[in-house]
């Protein structure tokens, strides 16, 4: 019954176990401490940066960041032209948040992050115009951003969440229809100010998009960032948060479902560099048909700057039939003594038969059991999205998919 | 009147080193109403007989057979078996992360009546089921078995035989871990499921601790496989005297 709980220096194989995870590993609640005497062969801080496509060679598949991606499947977004217009987009209004395109010579532009990579570099090279979304006022607020027609040429996108100090929302960005997309999202969060960001993808069956949230948080500020990825062939989601200001607080979700084909892809990265800062990761997956394949790549930094750091992440998989794969790969890097906790864990289950046993002997038929226990599996992300529609919405998403696995 | 009959029941499990016979021919016949109670030594085969009642995938039924009022137990699936009256309360229940005891009890309730039960009945039979066990409200939101203690897990088992009313239960361990206020207050939620419902019990046990609160009919002394003894009540009071070495020297373990 007990799923792997890595405290010692990670390795990049995929961990599995036979259960799923136990209460211990379920809820954020040890607190292992991880100065351990790992030496990262290079500091993830480190890393080659440029908002310049040309400075990056082509991609070879080998590269740290595309080792696990299929990337002979867009070459287009790693090395072709990129249509980096403005499209269509539908945004609920409202008085205290401005959504507008604005220059590339927008001051914000390049404040959050840079691209470490060449699809990042070539929306960055390529985009002609950002959409700018602006959040002021003091009071809560939940705005929806939908992409519904971004169609299937190959195409960049540049946009900006800002949160002017002491503001609050909820910002959704909601992606349906085709892309073929790499884009690049800049999460600003002003002192103080209270963000949550969600992103949810339920593209069509072939759609490809290459994202990249570069997010910054300022003294006393609180960033909660959710990525949904339902529907889409390929879909990676890399949120990147530095924790600059002290005090500063992330929260990072996500939940994916992947079926037969589907390519899921989250690399997060917190960087905590300022003292007091605190960040929580919690990513949650299924996998269920021939080919469906997810991976989480979770890297956490400590910097020296970052006394008083108080960090754990964690991810879980559940597999629900054979022929699937999940890689899981938390790294832990500290470069100060003085934090509060660190720790990380990772599990990659099957569906418990125990769990079913139990359920069934209960009366509730095997389909209706597998059901309540991915929906229990799954729901522990969707609670915290902080909006009801939106997680009532999502809840019965999840239901749709599961739907799936009785066809299959 | 229901009658649950177990024919000459081998059981096998798949292990390692092979296949491993586990019960050697057990017969036995519980009637509604009655309570009967397995004793034996560890490994004996009670868990075994009890997963097999219940029809748990992992042990094989070589021969024998299980009827529920004449009908064959062995060939329903396992929630077919709940919903013929059956019910396991297991030596180690197991945790449902992500669903609560209500949402649980709720379904588990619908599916053995086969239709919703009445929402305002329902919610006063949970909250009073479980003030009489002394489970503390809040277990109602928390995940089914999830960070409850043995003795918690043991009340949310008896919790469930109260609320799903079947017509037979197995109680495999109900009294182990459990302090002397715990096992007092399981007792009288089974005592109380019996009164109302009526239903059979076989109560398995290591120990005859359990006997002083819930008194049983009838005594069977389970060695190796199969019932080695039976008796009334009075065998359970010879067992605590003289423990079960005078099986074991008769049927080595193995
Ligand atoms: N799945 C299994 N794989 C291998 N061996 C098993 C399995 N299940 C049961 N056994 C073996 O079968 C025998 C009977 O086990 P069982 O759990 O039925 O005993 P028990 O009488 O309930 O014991 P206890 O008093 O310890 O609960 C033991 O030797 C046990 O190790
Ligand atoms: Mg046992």
């Amino acid at each position: 019954m007990s799923a792997a709980s890595t405290s010692t220096a990670p390795t990049s194989s995929p961990t599995s176990s036979e259960a799923l995870p136990t209460a211990e590993q379920h809820g954020i609640k040890e607190h292992s401490d991880g100065r351990f005497g790992f030496v990262p062969v290079q500091t993830r801080s480190a890393r080659f940066k440029s908002f310049d496509v040309a400075d990056f060679p082509a991609v070879t598949g080998r590269e740290a960041v595309w080792k696990l991606s299929p990337v002979a499947k867009f070459t287009d977004l790693t090395g072709g032209v990129l249509d980096g217009s403005a499209y269509d987009i539908d945004a609920t209004p409202h008085a205290d948040v401005d959504v507008s395109w604005v220059d590339r010579t927008d001051a914000r532009i390049g404040t959050a992050g840079a691209p470490e990579e060449r699809a990042a570099a070539n929306a960055w090279s390529s985009f002609e115009t950002a959409l700018a979304i602006t959040v002021g006022g003091e009071e809560a607020k939940e705005i929806t951003l939908t992409r519904a027609n971004l169609g299937s040429a190959p195409r960049a996108a540049h946009t900006i969440i800002e949160a002017r100090p002491f503001s609050q929302a909820v910002v959704i960005l909601q992606n349906t229809g085709d892309a073929r997309l790499s884009e690049n999202i800049e999460i600003i969060v002003g002192e103080s100010a209270n963000l949550t960001v969600v992103t949810v993808q339920e593209w069509n069956a072939d759609a490809v998009q290459l994202a990249n949230h570069f997010a910054t948080i300022g003294r006393d500020a609180r960033l909660k960032h959710v990525v949904v990825s339902l529907g889409g062939g390929i879909v990676r989601v890399n949120p990147s948060v530095h924790l600059a200001g002290q005090g500063s607080d992330t929260e990072l979700f996500g939940l994916y479902f992947a079926d037969a084909g589907q390519h899921l892809e989250q690399q997060v990265y917190v960087n905590h560099d300022a003292p007091n800062s605190r960040s929580r990761v919690t990513y949650k997956g299924a996998l269920q048909g021939a080919g469906a394949r997810t991976v989480w790549i979770g890297d956490v930094l400590i910097g020296r700057s970052a006394p008083g750091t108080d960090s754990y992440e964690q991810n879980r998989n559940l597999v629900l039939t054979e022929g699937t794969r999940a890689d899981s790969i938390p790294n832990l890097e500290i470069e100060t003594g003085d934090i509060l906790g660190a720790g990380h864990a990772s599990a990659t289950g099957r569906f418990d038969d125990e769990q079913l046993f139990y359920l069934q002997s209960r009366g509730i038929g095997e389909i209706e059991a597998r059901r309540l226990v991915v929906r229990g599996f799954l729901s522990e992300i969707v609670q915290h999205i902080g909006s009801k529609p939106l997680e009532e919405r999502l809840q019965g998403a999840i239901e749709d998919e599961l739907r799936g696995t009785e066809g299959n | 009147m229901s009658v649950l009959e177990i024919k000459d029941l081998h059981v096998s499990v798949e292990t390692d080193q092979g296949t491993k016979q586990i019960l050697r021919g057990v017969d036995l016949t519980i009637n509604e109403g009655e309570i009967h109670a397995i004793m034996g030594p560890n490994g004996s085969g009670k868990s075994t007989l009890a997963y097999t009642i219940a029809g748990h995938p992992k042990y094989h039924v070589d021969s024998g057979s299980i009827l529920l009022d004449g009908a064959e137990v062995l060939t329903m699936t396992v929630d077919e078996r709940a919903r013929a009256g059956l019910f396991l309360a297991m030596q180690y229940p197991v945790e449902i992360p992500g669903v609560t005891v209500t949402n649980f009890l709720r379904t588990a309730k619908t599916a053995i009546d086969g239709e919703a039960p009445a929402i305002r009945t329902w919610i006063k039979d949970v909250r009073e089921s479980m003030a009489k066990l002394r489970m503390d409200k809040s277990f109602a939101e928390r995940n089914v078995n999830e960070g409850f203690s043995g003795g918690e897990k043991k009340r949310n088992e008896i919790l469930q035989l109260e609320l799903l009313k079947p017509r037979f239960a197995v109680l495999d361990e109900t009294d182990s871990g459990l302090d002397v206020d715990a096992l007092k207050i399981v007792s009288e939620g089974v005592n109380r499921a019996k009164e109302n419902t009526g239903l059979g019990l076989l109560l398995i046990t290591h120990y005859t601790r359990i006997l002083r609160y819930i008194k049983p009919d009838f005594v069977h002394v389970f060695v190796d496989g199969r019932i080695a003894e039976q008796g009334g009540p009075e065998l359970a009071d010879r067992l605590e005297d003289e423990g079960y070495d005078r099986f074991l020297a008769e049927t080595p373990v193995g």
